[in-house]
């Protein structure tokens, strides 16, 4: 149980191990387990920004919702107003057209009413004109009763 | 807290009787083929705690702890440097998930406590953590399962735990040291450095006094490091060849024997026993080993 050669080669592998682990193993571990530890803390911050944005899209797009309902709601009262108004001039266009259709035909029918009559006076005239003629037998000078006849005419 | 100090105390004195009662044949030759049988408990143990030894200009080489070291950390080497290479920022396979908790873990003990830039302190704290862990687990194995098979490859002694050695750990603790005392130049420089050493912690009037405290200090530490992981693993390997007394290395075979059946099965109770406990030791120890070295180099690199 002394100590013998054995020290010596156990400390020159000793420094041989560490040396190589030193190089080769603890630079290149601890290079991945911090740029993963980056990454992951990236990944992180990434996704927070994201929750982020993502809230602040939301409260935008609720405004925007929110405006938007109310520029419809403005839209369609301005839509009901306008049509109610249309609806009301068109209402009032109407009467009036009819009314000047109801008077215009009130007017024709009238004309017509005149014509028809002066036509049915004459025709009437001429009828018993020719009843006249007929219940006579004899000739009438047209020109000489003519006066009187008229008068009759007139009286119709 | 407290328990485990009283049982590091009680493993520590079990070893050094050990060490004193049970002399291992040092120096006998290693290969070679070995005796019909052991029959005495003595004979066993002090046969299970005899070294395989080369001799080599430098001088008597562990030849059997030297290979379980030097296996253990190309072990470590080569899986740590598997991952390493493939090592990718996406996501991580589970062995990878695995490997770089262990080095949080050993990055984040490094970071609570020693502020200095060195490149040098988190892979040193590492590679001592993952080899002495995988040096101390050794001792879990059954304690006759490898000196066996090397007995049937013509091996006499093996002994398959190498932090269970004095040199190795030893090994360790004094690199560590130099380690120590070149942060401590390099950070205080020379003159800096010796004034620490004189002047602290009673000022100039007691500078002889201050000078022993401190080189007695700075001596404590590689010694304390080296003999802590020793004793406590020396003491639990020698508890498993106790218990492993009751069949004498027999093991599997004397299931098969009526006669010797339940002392197998008590064997087999008691070891079971020791290994739990033995594993969270192993780990702790590990730890420790791996916590004092950076607290130690942190402490050099601390300018007062």
């Amino acid at each position: 149980m002394s100590l013998n050669a054995t020290l010596l080669i156990q400390m020159t592998v000793f420094a041989v191990v560490v040396l190589f682990s030193m190089k080769f193993i603890w630079p290149m571990i601890m290079e991945a387990i911090e740029e993963r530890n980056k990454s992951i803390s990236d990944g992180l911050a990434a996704a927070e920004q994201g929750q982020k944005k993502l809230n602040e899209a939301e409260t935008e797009v609720n405004t925007l919702i929110k405006e938007a309902k109310q520029q419809a709601s403005t839209i369609l009262d301005q839509a009901n107003t306008r049509a109610s108004g249309i609806v009301e001039s068109a209402k009032s266009e109407g009467t009036l057209e009819r009314e000047k259709i109801i008077s215009t035909a009130h007017d024709e029918a009238q004309q017509e009413l005149t014509k028809l009559r002066e036509n049915l006076r004459k025709e009437v005239a001429g009828l018993a004109i020719s009843g006249a003629e007929k219940i006579l037998t004899r000739e009438i000078n047209t020109a000489d009763h003519k006066e009187m006849l008229d008068k009759l005419a007139n009286k119709l | 807290m407290r328990l485990n100090f009283i049982n590091k105390i009680f493993l520590t004195l079990i070893a050094f009787f050990s060490v004193g009662n049970l002399s291992a044949a040092e120096g006998a030759s290693c290969f070679g083929p070995t005796k019909e049988k052991e029959f005495t408990a003595n004979e066993y143990i002090s046969h299970h705690l005899s070294h395989c030894t080369v001799d080599s200009p430098l001088g008597i080489i562990h030849i059997d702890s030297v290979f379980y070291s030097v296996f253990m950390a190309f072990l470590f080497l080569f899986v740590f440097y598997r991952f390493a290479k493939k090592a990718s920022s996406g996501v991580p396979s589970k062995g990878q998930s695995f490997i770089e908790m262990i080095i949080e873990f050993v990055d984040e003990q490094v970071k609570d406590t020693y502020h200095g830039s060195s490149k040098l302190i988190a892979p040193l704290s590492l590679t001592i953590f993952i080899w002495v862990f995988l040096m101390n687990f050794m001792d879990l194995l059954p304690v006759d399962m490898l000196p066996k098979a090397g007995e049937m490859m013509g091996i006499k002694y093996m002994r398959v735990v190498p932090s269970a050695d004095l040199n190795i750990t030893f090994g360790l603790s004094i690199t560590v040291f130099l380690l120590i005392l070149y942060y401590s130049v390099k950070i205080k420089g020379v003159v800096g450095f010796a004034k620490e050493l004189a002047f602290q912690p009673f000022g100039k009037a007691m500078l002889p006094f201050n000078l022993l405290l401190k080189v007695i200090e700075e001596i404590a530490k590689p010694i304390s490091l080296g003999l802590r992981l020793f004793g406590n693993l020396y003491a639990g390997e020698l508890i498993f060849m106790i218990i492993a007394i009751f069949t004498a290395g027999g093991g599997v075979m004397y299931l098969l024997d009526l006669g010797m059946l339940p002392l197998a099965i008590g064997q087999f109770i008691l070891g079971l026993i020791w290994a739990l406990f033995h594993l969270i030791i192993i780990l702790l120890q590990a730890f420790i080993f791996m916590m004092l070295t950076i607290v130690y180099l942190s402490m050099a690199h601390e300018d007062h």
